[in-house]
């Protein structure tokens, strides 16, 4: 009798110790095995000029999915990033005259306005996150037309052109300055009163607010990030463009960047951030479509392959909240 | 009485005739009132507004016009209605209505009956996978629904040839008929979606599926404590609403005489705008019909008149909806928050 309950129990240990693992290391386990695929059974895979036009696609995407998993991790969403980056493409060629860096800093300033025009609508008026962000993913695009109007513009700046296509230690300055802003992120999250803050609203915002948090500021400044967050990749993509697009930048953004956040692992029920897990997302979904496409096979396959990679692994995370 | 009772709105104005003071009254039957008929006034307003602003707005092509270009809006947003009352979202509703549309014309080669049930049995087929996932396994609707809103335009590129076929509506099909014919003026899409609305305010108010439905949105647990059939109820809502967006489709490919790739990027989110304009609860529990009918129209009289002012930009419009919402949303919510404290 006690034998077979301490099997059973064993059975389910292990069971229950296996879904965490991949619940875990799946995303990694998965990006890893993307790669070692290809490094096998594609042509040019390993060639340097491929990999840095991977990290280049990747990086705008992975800029905008860390603020979406600060946001996500609030029990929030942000569906106003692509219009934000396209807030920010339209206002560089007004400042550019000024300079690159007063450029980039309105652009960032822009952003930041469009964050806590969200922040205050979900933390102060108290509406839900997304029809708050729908407003603006709406409203943004049309206003970032009205500035452009609506017209797209060459970028001459060679300053600026720089950041888009220029190397440092032979990687992408793009891909780099995605990477330490993951690094930053991670230890925000990790180490900070306000990341800790964070996870605590989103895991019980009323127990947080009961435990005294200043929950409505703490939220404020999430979205806050985020818009800073789309307006950099916003500056970051019309560079690479060597144009400001406003009408086709970062558009759907949004759904990559939840898409990137939910595979590596944050659950949308908020109480927990995986910056390194949403890095990750990104880069598993980026190589999948590239692997794709390098096979031959149609975009078709590739978008329908997606939806069945969101649902896996959004069924695998499930898990977790019911043990 | 039973009537009012049965919305969430209505059972507050039953708490409210409990209550004493005249005064906590009349400051919530306002409330109350101005939540369910909100929309309802403020089309009035606008469109009163925008035929004096304008002449020619009035005239009965201009009008006539408005309601052909809302009818399959209209129709997205009825499923959508039923999806956002039952608590959940449905973001495919875009790629489906243009799926509906491609695979409407491409089967009007061989007649109108596949035209009309092969793009109806695809899309339910969609919505029934939306709602078995969320039912069944309890994800998150936006995210089963994300996921199909990328499965069905891959489904409508692959039979597209990677969007690079557009099928044409044969000449001679009674589709063309459905969707151009005339009667006093207005196209038979407009009647198409003003019965279905009928039809679906019927279902949502009188019948018992409509009835779970407001059950499961308000509370969801409660709802299957008292024996509600909720996973039945809620994929029966996703079918609907996957019915509905490619019917939408197939009226559209019907007007158009051909099945365009490009259409429905985004729509997903204006059905959303139009049925929260028309009051009904992001969260689930209370919301009407005739309220998203009224989202649906005054978005498109915004539409409509910016068109007429001329020298401005459409991308102004999206500039008027989005602060449209906010407005709207914000007034939902100190109204609601005024009953609350009341």
């Amino acid at each position: 009798m006690t034998t077979e309950i301490s099997r059973t129990a064993r059975v389910d240990l292990d069971r229950a110790a296996l879904t965490r693992y991949v619940q875990d290391f799946g995303v990694y386990a998965a990006v890893l095995a993307l790669l070692l695929f290809n490094a096998l059974f594609t042509d040019n895979f390993l060639q340097v000029a491929n990999l840095r036009t991977q990290l280049v696609q990747v990086a705008p995407v992975v800029i905008v999915a860390l603020g979406m998993a600060l946001v996500i991790g609030s029990e929030g969403i942000d569906l106003s990033v692509g219009s934000v980056m396209a807030l920010a493409a339209a206002v560089i060629p007004l400042y550019l005259g000024f300079g690159m860096w007063p450029a980039i800093l309105m652009a960032l300033v822009v952003g930041a306005a469009a964050g806590v025009v969200n922040g205050t609508l979900v933390a102060v008026v108290g509406l839900q996150p997304i029809v708050a962000t729908l407003a603006l993913l709406v409203a943004g695009r049309g206003i970032a037309l009205v500035v452009a109007d609506g017209q797209l513009k060459q970028i001459r700046n060679a300053d600026l052109l720089a950041l888009g296509s220029g190397e440092f230690l032979g990687l992408p300055v793009v891909a780099l300055i995605a990477v330490a802003l993951a690094v930053v992120v991670g230890l925000t999250v990790q180490y900070t009163t306000y990341g800790r803050q964070l996870v605590a609203i989103g895991g019980n915002r009323p127990a947080a607010h009961l435990a005294g948090l200043p929950v409505r500021r703490v939220l404020v400044v999430t979205y806050l990030l985020s818009g800073v967050l789309a307006a950099l990749a916003g500056v970051l993509a019309t560079a690479r463009l060597t144009a400001s697009d406003p009408s086709a930048i970062g558009n759907l953004i949004e759904l990559s960047a939840i898409t990137a956040v939910v595979v590596g692992g944050t659950p949308l029920t908020g109480g927990r951030i995986r910056v390194l897990g949403t890095v990750a997302g990104a880069l598993l979904m980026q190589l999948l479509r590239a692997t794709l496409i390098k096979h031959n096979l149609p975009d078709s396959t590739a978008q329908m392959v997606e939806a069945v990679i969101i649902l896996v692994a959004v069924y695998l995370a499930r898990q977790r909240r019911t043990r | 009485m039973t009537e009012l009772a049965q919305t969430s709105t209505g059972l507050t104005t039953t708490d409210a005739q409990q209550l004493p003071t005249s005064r906590v009254t009349a400051g919530e039957r306002i409330a109350t009132l101005a939540q369910r008929h909100g929309a309802l006034a403020v089309l009035m307003l606008a469109l009163l507004g925008s035929a004096l602003a304008f002449p020619s707005f009035a005239s009965p092509d201009n009008l006539a016009g408005i309601a052909i270009q809302s009818s399959t809006l209209i129709i997205i947003a009825l499923g959508m209605t039923f999806v956002i009352i039952s608590g959940g979202i449905d973001l495919s509703v875009g790629s489906v209505f243009a799926l509906g549309g491609v695979l409407a014309a491409w089967a009007s080669q061989w007649g109108t009956l596949p035209a009309l049930l092969l793009p109806l049995a695809v899309c339910a087929a969609i919505g029934l996978a939306n709602g078995l996932i969320i039912a069944r396994t309890g994800l998150a609707p936006f995210i089963v629904t994300l996921a199909s809103l990328l499965g069905a335009r891959g489904l409508l590129l692959a039979v597209t040839h990677e969007g690079s076929t557009t099928y044409l509506v044969p000449r001679d099909s009674v589709l063309l008929d459905i969707g151009r014919g005339t009667l006093l003026g207005v196209g038979y899409p407009v009647y198409i979606a003003l019965l279905l609305c009928a039809s679906g305010a019927v279902l949502l108010q009188r019948s018992r599926y409509g009835q779970a439905t407001f059950a499961i949105g308000g509370n969801e647990d409660a709802a299957a404590l008292m024996g509600l059939p909720v996973a039945r109820v809620k994929i029966l809502t996703y079918v609907l609403s996957g019915l509905l967006a490619g019917f939408a489709g197939i009226l559209n490919a019907a007007r158009l005489g051909s099945g365009v790739t490009i259409l429905g990027v985004g729509l997903e989110l204006d059905a959303i705008a139009a049925v929260v304009i028309g009051g009904t609860l992001l969260i689930g529990g209370a919301g009407s019909v005739s309220g998203t009918v009224c989202g649906v129209l005054l978005l498109g009289v915004i539409q409509n008149v910016i068109n007429q002012i001329g020298n401005l930009t459409s991308s102004i419009q999206s500039v008027v909806s989005g602060a449209f919402l906010v407005v709207v949303v914000v007034t939902q919510t100190y109204l609601s928050k005024v009953r609350r404290l009341r």
